[in-house]
């Protein structure tokens, strides 16, 4: 599929994360300052530079597994922890949301207006700090130019490249039942009404020509729906108004975060036959991922900043159970870097973490190699 | 007027693709064959006629190189002379097999050669013309394969240039006569159309230019171009010419098949499948259309769409993420 497609994946997945994150530090009462690190701190790691080049390089989509990886290591990029549980249920959230912007895109190109809502709102997370601000007007700027010009085939490419990604995914998300956008059977509501496509013509009218092109005839007929012509189109610009509401924050009220898990897993044969399969090919993706993580200059929690945990339940107890609870077709595995026994796998870590520039912080540790893979481990 | 018959269930969704359903009626065995492409998969059943799903089998994407499965583009049953083939096309290459999918008789693997970096390499669009098999590509490249009667000696006799960018489907029917030679076109992303004329060489005719928007489906009808399109448009065209003759705002979203049966079906993501009846005009001899049904099928992004009988009695439906085969009769 279109080799275009991970940098818009990741990019509107991570401003999901954060959106759930902001809204949990102030539900959790997570003191302000600390609160504020622990987003300056994510950001500042997704739109590193280094980061960034790897993700832009054309490539194929990830599998699950390995996104999710990456992601793991993107909520622990500061002082804030998360258990098993409430990573889960976090990535749940990010998949569903994105999996409906995806899907209610007018256009296919409308992705790109949903990808800079994403950004938009980061941007006004990071007010304050005009080095990270910088680092995402520059990936605003990348996405400009290479998305700018692609044609709407390429972007249909793109759109079913996504779908398909999020094929079978039906979990669901309480605050989509209770706006009603999805259904109890886990699936999306597609709307027969309302704005069109910016280029769509309202359904309804038949045209017939004459062979020297002149009509000879207009008939209407009833098309169905009830649809609108797009007032405008919005703007790709750094800053405008983007008209589609899809990537704003949808969280910004206190809204609820519950994930229904029964009856959530479809197809069950389809998807156990990604999930355990034995993977031929899962050296390349870990090379590749190494390459990608590499990038990533995580920072050690540090000094007298105590780190927190954060909860995507109400409760601990609520936590315990849904570990406990969660059916076993929607296990996320988290791919695992055996440090000690697979010699090679160390090395090209450890080469790849030596390419990178030596930060202006001083290193806790000697190794930098045993410091990700120490990391990773603990996932 | 139509009615809801009972589904045919899938081991898989379907995927998020265009064209994604292809129907071979088998009238003499009352029998329906059905393929569904789900992923790096694709699904084949047959069913009797009250959607009785009697048979199916799972087809898989060839050569696994590369960082995830291959993906199946399109499936595809080829009616040619004296047999019937079954198409997969990937983004690795062209699979053929006999038409119940149970041996493989040719593989053609793509040459990425001139493609950049940026590129997605497939095949997509597939139509028998005659005993010739064609397949269109991400270049814009359709490749002509000559079939035997028999046999896996099946030789690449053609490549047509005459598309710069991915060809999305590929329609054909046997010639008119004398007035009108046209019996394929190609389709492109870039919206533009190709007619062509078969033969021991195919002979580009003419050349409809796109106006900004994919066109992801076409059909072929007496000597008239259907074509599908990204913004919800149906256009007819005079085949040989390559004239205007109606054009529909028939959808609100984009157009993800079509099929002709005598009437012409279009199905969309817009949830929508639409039938309208062509006929010719007694005067002016041109094409006139006339909205007959509208069906919508709630919350479903279609992606394919299909008469399963001759006289256009009955349709098929599929949609993203769904697992099943939806039926449609006329009561």
């Amino acid at each position: 599929m279109s080799v275009r497609t991970l940098p818009l994946l990741f990019l509107n997945l991570g401003g999901e994360m954060l959106y759930i994150l902001d809204q949990r530090l102030r539900a959790q009462n997570i003191p302000g300052d600390k609160a504020r690190k622990v987003l300056n701190d994510i950001i500042s790691t997704m739109f590193n530079r280094k980061f960034m080049e790897e993700l832009f390089k054309p490539q194929e989509l990830y599998s699950k597994k390995a996104l999710r990886t990456v992601y793991d290591r993107l909520a622990h990029a500061s002082i804030m922890r998360l258990n098993q549980a409430s990573m889960d249920k976090l990535y749940d959230l990010m998949t569903m949301a994105f999996k409906y912007q995806v899907l209610l895109c007018p256009r296919p190109k409308d992705v790109l207006l949903v990808t800079f809502n994403h950004l938009d709102a980061i941007k006004g997370f990071i007010q304050d700090s005009p080095t990270i601000l910088h680092q995402v007007d520059e990936t605003f700027q990348q996405l400009t130019e290479i998305y700018g010009g692609l044609s709407a085939g390429e972007f249909q490419l793109i759109r079913q490249t996504l779908l398909i990604f999020f094929q079978d995914l039906h979990i669901r998300v309480s605050i989509f039942l209770k706006d009603k956008v999805q259904n109890s059977n886990g699936r999306f509501v597609l709307p027969v009404s309302g704005p069109l496509p910016w280029g769509t013509k309202v359904p309804g009218l038949v045209r017939t020509f004459n062979n020297k092109g002149e009509e000879v005839r207009k008939v209407e007929f009833k098309h169905g729906g009830s649809y609108v012509a797009a007032p405008k189109e919005g703007s790709f610009e750094l800053y405008g108004d983007r008209v589609l509401k899809l990537g704003t924050n949808m969280y910004s009220v206190n809204r609820p975060m519950e994930t229904h898990m029964s009856g959530a897993s479809e197809n069950l044969a389809a998807q156990t036959q990604e999930s355990i399969a034995p993977n031929p090919l899962a050296k390349e993706e870990l090379n590749l991922l190494a390459r990608l993580i590499g990038g990533m200059e995580i920072k050690k929690p540090s000094g007298p900043e105590p780190g927190f945990r954060l909860n995507l339940f109400t409760t601990d107890e609520e936590e315990e159970q849904a570990a406990l609870t969660r059916p076993e077709e929607l296990f996320y595995e988290v791919i695992n870097i055996q440090a000690t026994q697979d010699q090679q796998t160390n090395e090209e870590l450890a080469r790849i973490m030596g390419e990178f520039e030596i930060l202006d912080q001083p290193r806790r540790s000697a190794s930098k190699g045993d410091d990700l893979l120490a990391m990773m481990d603990e996932l | 007027m139509f009615r809801r018959e009972r589904s045919i269930p899938l081991r898989g969704s379907a995927a998020a693709l265009c064209n994604n359903l292809s129907v071979l009626q088998l009238p003499v065995r009352n029998l329906t064959h059905f393929g569904v492409v789900h992923g790096p998969s694709a699904q084949l059943l047959s069913a009797a006629p009250e959607g009785v799903p009697l048979a199916q089998r799972q087809l898989q994407a060839k050569e696994g190189a590369g960082v995830s499965p291959p993906l199946i583009t399109q499936v595809h049953w080829c009616v040619l002379p004296f047999r019937v083939l079954l198409v997969l096309t990937s983004h690795r290459g062209i699979q053929m097999y006999e038409s119940d999918g149970s041996v493989m008789v040719y593989w053609h693997a793509l040459d990425a050669g001139d493609a950049s970096l940026v590129q997605a390499v497939f095949a997509r669009g597939i139509a028998a013309s005659g005993h010739f098999i064609c397949v269109g590509m991400w270049s814009g490249r359709v490749l002509v394969f000559d079939i035997p009667a028999k046999g896996p000696n099946i030789v690449l006799s053609e490549e047509l240039a005459g598309h710069q960018t991915p060809i999305t489907d590929i329609a054909t029917e046997p010639a008119q006569g004398q007035d009108c030679v046209a019996d394929m076109v190609t389709a492109d992303d870039s919206g533009l159309l190709c007619v062509w004329q078969s033969g021991p060489e195919f002979k580009l005719l003419t050349r409809i230019p796109g106006f900004g928007v994919p066109c992801p489906s076409v059909q072929l009808w007496q000597g008239t171009v259907a074509a599908g399109y990204g913004n919800g448009q149906v256009r007819l065209y005079e085949a040989s010419t390559g004239t205007l003759h109606v054009q529909i705002d028939a959808h609100a979203r984009a157009i993800c098949a079509l099929d002709l049966a005598p009437e012409l079906l279009s199905a969309a993501e817009d949830t929508f499948v639409h039938i309208w009846q062509l006929s010719r005009s007694p005067e002016g001899g041109y094409i006139e259309v006339e909205h007959c049904h509208g069906e919508c099928v709630p919350d479903t992004q279609v992606c394919g769409a299909r008469f399963c009988d001759p006289s256009g009695s009955s349709f098929a439906v599929t949609g993203y993420d769904l697992a099943e085969i939806l039926r449609f009769s006329s009561m």
